[in-house]
C-alpha cells in the first residue's frame, strides 16, 4: 500500500489541459522529484498535492485517506515555497513556531520543538532574527525548519534552491538529502534543474506538457531515458538517426551515416528497415589515434569545462559532443584529426516509434 | 575624457550640483510655505485694536491666553479632534477591506472599481459638500424616501454626523491607496504558507496579512487625520454656522471679527496640536513594527 497515491489527476484551465492523468504511487519516506521544463505541470501537480489547486479530475489519497478535495489547511503537509514565503514581520523562532500554535501546542512544548527544528537546520543561533536580516541560504533553511516542525506526513518542495547561488545551491543539495534522511519525511520536490533532481530524489518523476513521461530511478533516466526529449533534458546527448539492416540473436545492426552500428539487447519491437533513433552519451565516447576508433573525426571546437573538455567533432555520424576528462594528458586540437570509439552497450535505441504515453506505461 | 568622468577632479562644482537641482523646490517651500508661517506666527504675537486692526511691532501673549482659558474654544477644539479621530477610524473600517478586495479583483474590474474609489477626489469638495447637503436635507433624497416609509424627517444637515460622513466621502481614497500599495507589496505565498501551517484563512487574513499592511493604514490614517482636522469646505458647509471646527473658526475670526492675530494663534496652536497628536501615533505604530518590516 503506498503513503501517496495520485490516480489520474488532471487539471485544466478552460479549454487547455495542464495536467493530464498524473499517476503515481510514492512509498513513505521515498524522496520524489518532479522534473521537466517550465510550463511542462509540475508546479500545477505539487499545487494540487498541497490544496491550493483545485483536482479537475482524479483522486489523491495520502495514507489511505482521500484528500482530493479537502482544503490546504486540514491536509497538514509541509510545504517550502519558491519564494520562501517567510512571515516578514516575524522573528525566525516565531516563523517556526507558527504551525504549533495553530496545532494549539502548548508554550513550553513548542519552544523545545522549535530549538530542535533550528538545531536540524543549523540556524539554533539566528532565533531572534528577522527574515529580512538573513542570508538566501539562511531563509531557505527557516523555510524549511518551518515546514519540518510541524511533522508532516509530506513535505513539498516547489523548485527550493532555483534562487540561491550554484555554490550554495550544491551544498544546499546535500544538506537537504541529509536533513531528509535523518527526519524519513515522505518528500516531492518540484525542479527543472536535471542535476538536482538526479542528485538527491529517489526517484524522478519527468514531465512534459503536463504528462507524464518517465518515473525512474536517476540512473536508469540517465541511462534508459524514454524518448528523445528526454534524452536530451537529462544530460547532453549525441542523437543518430538510423535504420535497420537486420536483427541477429541479441543485438541488432543499424546503418547511420553509411556506418554499421551494433545495438545490443534489443526488444522484439524491431523489424529489419525500421527508423530508429540511437543515443550516445557524450562522456561514454572515448577518443583515440586515428585509424584505431570506429570512425575518425575532425576536432571543430573544444570547450573547457573544468573537470572536463568538451569537443565537437564532424564524423560521418554527423557532428558528435565528446566529453574527456581532464586527466592531464594532451588536449585535443580544433582541426586535429581524431578516432572515436564506444562499447556498444552504451549505444542506446530512443526509438521514434516509441509513443511518449506507451512508454511512461511500460515504466510505471 | 568624458564629462563624467571629469567630475571627481572638480570637487567645488560637484558639491552645488545638488543645491543647483534642488533650488527651485526649496525657493518654492521657502517662498509659499516657511515665509508665510513665520508671518503667521509673528501675527499671532501682535495686540489687536478693534478699531484699528492689529498693531504691527507690538508683542503680547494675550491672544494665546485668551484661546487657552475660553471652554467656547476648547468645544471647538475637542469637536474638530472627535470627528477627526472618528473620522479616521471610520477610514481604517471601511478602507481595509475595501483595499482588499480591490487588491485581489481581476484586470478589467480592479481598474473600474479603482476610478470609482479616487471619484470624490476628481470633483470639486464644494460640489461634493452641496451633493451631501441635497441628500441629507429635510427635503432631500434621504428625508424624502423614509417619509414615503411614513419614518422620519430626521434632522441630519447641519449636524456633526453630516460632516463625518461627508469627511469619510472624501478622505476614504487617502487610506485606500497607501494600504493597496502595502497589500501589492506582500508575497501572495505567505498567505498559503500560514494555509498550510494548519491556519485558517481568517487567521491568517488577522495574523500574517493585516500585520504587513499596518504601514500602510499608519500612513493612510495620518494622511486622513491631518486633512480631517483642517477641512474647511465641508464643515463650513455642512456644519452650518453653529457647528465649528478649528479651520471654519479661524476662517470666521480673520474675516467677520477681522481679529488676525487671534486667528494666527488659533492656527498655530491647530498646527501644534495635529503635529503632537500626529507624532505620537506614528511613534506609537512605528515603534512596533519597524523593526520587522523596515
Amino acid at each position: 500500500m503506498s503513503f501517496l497515491t495520485l490516480t489520474n489527476v488532471s487539471k485544466f484551465y478552460g479549454d487547455t489541459q495542464a495536467v493530464s492523468s498524473f499517476n503515481l504511487s510514492v512509498e513513505k519516506g521515498e524522496f520524489i522529484s518532479l522534473l521537466g521544463p517550465s510550463g511542462c505541470g509540475k508546479t500545477t501537480t505539487l499545487q494540487m498535492i498541497a490544496g491550493f489547486e483545485s483536482v479537475s479530475g482524479g483522486r489523491i489519497e495520502l495514507d489511505g485517506r482521500d484528500i482530493t478535495h479537502t482544503k490546504p489547511n486540514t491536509r497538514g503537509l509541509g510545504i517550502v515555497f519558491q519564494t520562501y514565503a517567510l512571515f516578514p514581520h516575524m522573528t525566525v523562532e516565531q516563523n517556526v513556531a507558527f504551525g504549533l500554535e495553530m496545532r494549539k501546542m502548548p508554550a513550553a512544548e513548542r519552544r523545545d520543538k522549535v530549538a530542535q527544528a533550528l538545531e536540524l537546520v543549523h540556524l539554533e543561533q539566528h532565533g531572534k532574527r528577522y527574515p529580512r536580516e538573513m542570508s538566501g541560504g539562511q531563509r531557505q533553511r527557516v523555510a524549511l525548519a518551518r515546514a519540518l516542525v510541524i511533522q508532516p506526513p509530506v513535505l513539498l518542495l516547489d523548485e527550493p534552491l532555483s534562487n540561491l547561488d550554484a555554490k550554495l545551491r550544491e551544498e544546499m543539495q546535500f544538506e537537504l538529502r541529509d536533513i531528509q534522511r535523518k527526519v524519513g519525511t515522505t518528500t516531492i520536490m518540484v525542479t527543472h534543474d536535471q542535476s538536482e533532481a538526479m542528485s538527491i530524489s529517489d526517484r524522478v518523476v519527468v514531465m512534459e506538457a503536463g504528462h507524464v513521461t518517465q518515473v525512474d530511478r536517476p540512473l536508469s533516466v540517465y541511462e534508459h531515458p524514454a524518448n528523445r526529449f528526454i534524452s536530451t533534458f537529462v544530460g547532453k546527448a549525441n542523437l543518430l538517426e538510423g535504420s535497420v539492416l537486420r536483427l541477429a540473436g541479441d543485438h541488432a545492426d543499424i546503418d547511420s551515416g553509411g556506418m554499421t552500428l551494433t545495438l545490443a539487447a534489443v526488444d522484439s519491437g524491431l523489424r529489419a528497415g525500421t527508423q530508429v533513433q540511437l543515443g550516445l552519451r557524450p562522456e561514454k565516447l572515448k577518443c583515440v589515434a586515428p585509424g584505431k576508433g570506429r570512425c575518425d573525426g575532425q576536432v571543430s571546437q573544444r570547450f573547457f569545462l573544468g573537470s572536463q573538455w568538451m569537443y565537437s567533432i564532424v564524423t560521418p555520424l554527423g557532428p558528435l559532443t565528446v566529453l574527456v576528462a581532464n586527466d592531464g594528458a594532451a588536449m585535443l586540437e580544433p582541426g586535429q584529426t581524431v578516432g572515436i570509439d564506444w562499447n556498444d552497450h552504451n549505444l542506446r535505441l530512443i526509438s521514434a516509434t516509441r509513443t511518449a504515453v506507451s512508454a511512461a506505461e511500460e515504466v510505471l | 575624457m568624458s564629462a563624467a568622468s571629469a567630475i571627481p577632479t572638480t570637487p567645488g562644482r560637484n558639491r552645488s550640483l545638488p543645491w543647483l537641482m534642488s533650488a527651485p523646490a526649496i525657493l518654492l517651500c521657502g517662498v509659499m510655505l516657511l515665509v508665510p508661517l513665520l508671518l503667521t506666527l509673528l501675527l499671532s504675537f501682535n495686540a489687536f485694536d478693534a478699531d484699528t486692526g492689529p498693531k504691527a511691532g507690538t508683542f503680547t501673549l494675550e491672544h494665546y491666553r485668551a484661546v487657552l482659558i475660553d471652554p467656547y474654544y476648547y468645544e471647538i477644539f475637542w469637536r474638530t479632534f472627535w470627528i477627526s479621530g472618528l473620522v479616521t477610524l471610520i477610514c481604517i473600517v471601511v478602507g481595509m477591506p475595501e483595499a482588499y478586495i480591490l487588491n485581489r479583483m481581476r484586470k478589467p474590474w480592479r481598474s473600474i472599481i479603482l476610478l470609482v474609489v479616487l471619484a470624490p477626489l476628481m470633483i470639486s469638495v464644494v460640489v461634493r459638500a452641496f451633493g451631501w447637503s441635497m441628500l441629507l436635507g429635510p427635503e432631500g433624497l434621504i428625508n424624502g424616501t423614509l417619509a414615503a416609509f411614513g419614518i422620519g424627517p430626521f434632522k441630519m444637515l447641519y449636524t456633526e454626523t453630516a460632516i463625518v460622513i461627508a469627511l469619510v466621502h472624501v478622505m476614504l481614497p487617502f487610506m485606500v491607496i497607501p494600504v493597496w500599495t502595502s497589500l501589492q507589496k506582500i508575497d501572495p505565498g505567505v498567505v498559503n504558507a500560514a494555509l498550510s501551517l494548519n491556519a485558517s484563512p481568517l487567521t491568517a487574513l488577522r495574523r500574517i496579512v493585516l500585520p504587513q499592511i499596518m504601514p500602510g493604514v499608519l500612513s493612510g490614517s495620518l494622511i486622513v487625520f491631518g486633512l480631517s482636522a483642517s477641512s474647511f469646505a465641508i464643515p463650513g458647509l455642512l456644519g452650518g454656522r453653529r457647528l465649528k471646527m478649528m479651520a471654519t473658526l479661524i476662517y470666521d475670526e480673520y474675516l467677520h471679527e477681522l481679529n488676525w492675530p487671534l486667528g494666527a494663534a488659533i492656527a498655530l496652536l491647530l498646527l501644534l496640536a495635529n503635529l503632537v497628536i500626529m507624532l505620537g501615533w506614528n511613534r506609537m505604530i512605528e515603534r512596533r513594527y519597524q523593526k520587522a518590516l523596515g
